[in-house]
């Protein structure tokens, strides 16, 4: 924090107050136990997206005409689709596009929401006014619908913008095209919820003595925005960036459910449940259907947590 | 307080026109083309370029929007390029109603169950019937639409054969029950949650130690006292719901085949049939933001304290 640099002697000593805030924090984080739960499943979820080449026992794509539809065995532990494909082997490689899409589009919503919550409560006045009357206006939309309709319409442009810069067509080819086109669609209509969370902040900051003591001694705007306001504003975005991966998670696997998110091959959870859903009386539905849903649910309950832990540990005095 | 109405009602117009816009320019832009869709994929050209003139669909951008704009004031919303020569504004009347409906008891199912639960959570804070109560508010936060109704599905319908799949048949007929319980889950996860922080908020206040002291009976207190400020803001969160509320309506009724507005948007969605979907675009943005406004103008008469700039 800026107005307490007094102390600071040397480099040792810094690092030393560095660990100790870290340690600190870890006690304070610890002792909510739902907390260190959600955070385990995240690591989780990371660990089988990075790793998922490794821990899938088939190929998430290969189908096996002779086995469809079939109930969990040895050899296929969650059975398998209507195509055969093994539902383990999706289950896992649906995480990879899970941890590329959830801190994609989580960090671009920030990024704009940041630019625009910082300028409009620094700022103020008509540019304020502007800017969250846009922000109204994102949010007079159905949230949903919005996301449906953005993919809908750039969903081509961008497969042909990706087709144009060349060597990228084994890329598309993969499905990785609707990756970044769920990224945007659903970054579009998650920002104006953030540019709300740090205007507010601003707002409050912009008063504070420091900011003030900043401006006596001559620091820019910029410099007042990113080296005094945001980082006394970021407890409470890292809260936000937690429970907003969840949300993206939710709302990928929804958009997908529809059919316009990701589409297979490309593993992920939300077409997963899509594909199987004409099959919800079959015998093996429940774990068909289920087993994906389950994991969707247990990320968004995982990072719930994890933000509450934040939350508590980040913010003593509430 | 009047200006405040009036400044948040005057606001309305201009957020309708750029919802119409920003609808109306990805419609346009938007890819697969409604006369194709509508003609069928071997249609001859020159009837698709006769149909789309027919349609004044080959005309500019702006013009075509603001005729839109025109017609619209005046209450005509066009007609359903799925369903041909249907008027817009007939085509969603029933679908609508439907929709309030289910949505209405979806939420008076919340409110009924939801405060009930989160009053006895707060009061026994710190018991099983709490700890189980909130790991139910936790479950039905983090369970999507699309997950609970297969598994409501499966179990009622098909494991023990006890309700029809789905369909509709109006308010009073066991067709309702499943669409309910996959739509009131999240509604009644969030009442029970903010239901049980502001009972135990308002538990802590000094005028709840007041009516104690001064031997009111408990339920007195929880009734008079604790209930009338810890219901507040259950009323801001009611706002707040709509969002959710019109996301899961669109998966609930496409799931169960229900004939309302949901279902009507995703079949329009896929036949791009744009007249629909920006009709409902507005209707949903507008009674949004009015009904935001009830909420935050309503809050006056039920918490004195706030004032408006």
């Amino acid at each position: 924090m800026p107005q307490e640099g007094k102390k600071v002697s040397g480099m040792e000593e810094a690092r030393a107050a560095r660990q100790r805030g870290w340690l600190v924090f870890w006690r304070r984080f610890s002792r909510n136990r739902l907390a260190v739960v959600g955070l385990f499943i995240v690591g989780l979820m990371f660990f089988t997206g990075i790793f998922a080449p490794w821990l899938a026992p088939y190929s998430y794509r290969e189908t096996d005409l002779e086995a469809v539809e079939e109930m969990p065995s040895w050899k296929h532990p969650l059975g398998t689709d209507e195509l055969g494909r093994d539902q383990l082997s999706r289950l896992i490689w649906g995480a990879r596009t899970a941890i590329i899409i959830a801190p994609a589009a989580t960090l671009v919503g920030l990024l704009l929401g940041l630019l625009m919550g910082a300028l409009a409560g620094y700022i103020g006045g008509r540019v304020d006014g502007l800017i969250m009357r846009l922000a109204d206006l994102l949010f007079a939309f159905p949230g949903l619908l919005f996301a449906i309709l953005v993919a809908a319409t750039i969903q081509p442009r961008v497969e042909a913008w990706l087709k144009s810069i060349g060597g990228l067509e084994g890329f598309v080819k993969a499905g990785y095209a609707q990756v970044l086109v769920v990224i945007i669609a659903l970054s579009a209509v998650g920002w104006p919820g953030m540019a709300r969370l740090v205007r507010g902040q601003i707002l409050s900051l912009k008063e504070e003595q420091f900011v003030e003591a900043a401006r006596a001694l001559g620091a820019s705007p910029w410099q007042i925005i990113w080296r005094h306001l945001l980082p006394n504003a970021l407890a409470p975005v890292v809260v936000a960036v937690s429970m907003g991966m969840g949300g993206v998670i939710l709302a990928e696997a929804t958009l997908s459910f529809f059919g316009i998110g990701i589409r297979p091959p490309t593993p992920s959870w939300g077409s997963m449940i899509y594909d199987n859903y004409s099959f919800w009386r079959h015998p093996a539905a429940p774990v068909l259907l289920w087993a994906p849903g389950l994991v969707v649910a247990s990320l968004v309950f995982a990072f719930n947590f994890l933000g509450d832990g934040l939350n508590e540990a980040l913010r003593p005095g509430l | 307080m009047l200006v405040y109405i009036v400044r948040r009602l005057l606001w309305l117009p201009l957020l309708l026109l750029l919802v119409g816009l920003i609808t109306f320019a990805l419609g346009l832009y938007g890819p697969g083309d409604p006369v194709q869709v509508m003609l069928g994929p071997h249609a001859n050209p020159e009837a698709v370029a006769r149909v789309r003139y027919e349609l004044g669909l080959d005309r500019p951008f702006f013009v075509q929007y603001v005729d839109y704009i025109w017609k619209a004031l005046r209450g005509d919303l066009g007609e359903s390029l799925q369903y041909r020569g249907q008027p817009v504004g007939r085509l969603i009347a029933s679908p609508l109603w439907v929709s309030v409906q289910l949505n209405g008891v979806a939420l008076a199912l919340g409110l009924v169950v939801g405060i009930p639960l989160g009053v006895i959570a707060a009061l026994r804070r710190n018991t099983w019937l709490d700890y189980l109560t909130v790991s139910g508010v936790v479950a039905g936060i983090s369970l999507p639409t699309f997950v609970i109704a297969p598994i409501v599905m499966w179990f009622l319908a098909f494991r023990f054969r006890l309700l029809p799949t789905g369909g509709w048949e109006g308010v009073f007929s066991q067709r309702i029950i499943m669409p309910v319980i996959v739509l009131s889950t999240g509604p009644i996860a969030v009442f029970v949650r903010q239901t049980r922080a502001s009972v135990l908020e308002v538990m802590g206040q000094d005028y709840v130690r007041t009516a104690r002291a001064k031997g009111l009976r408990e339920r007195m207190v929880i009734v008079r006292h604790v209930l009338r400020n810890a219901l507040i803001p259950i009323f801001t969160i009611m706002g707040l719901m709509m969002g959710s509320l019109v996301t899961g309506t669109f998966v609930t009724e496409t799931i169960f085949g229900i004939p309302g507005i949901g279902r009507l948007g995703v079949e329009s969605f896929f036949s791009r049939d744009y007249p629909v979907i920006i009709a409902l675009t507005l209707l949903v943005a507008s009674s949004y933001t009015l009904v935001n406004l009830l909420v935050d103008t309503g809050y006056r008469f039920l918490d004195p304290r706030i004032r408006y700039e």
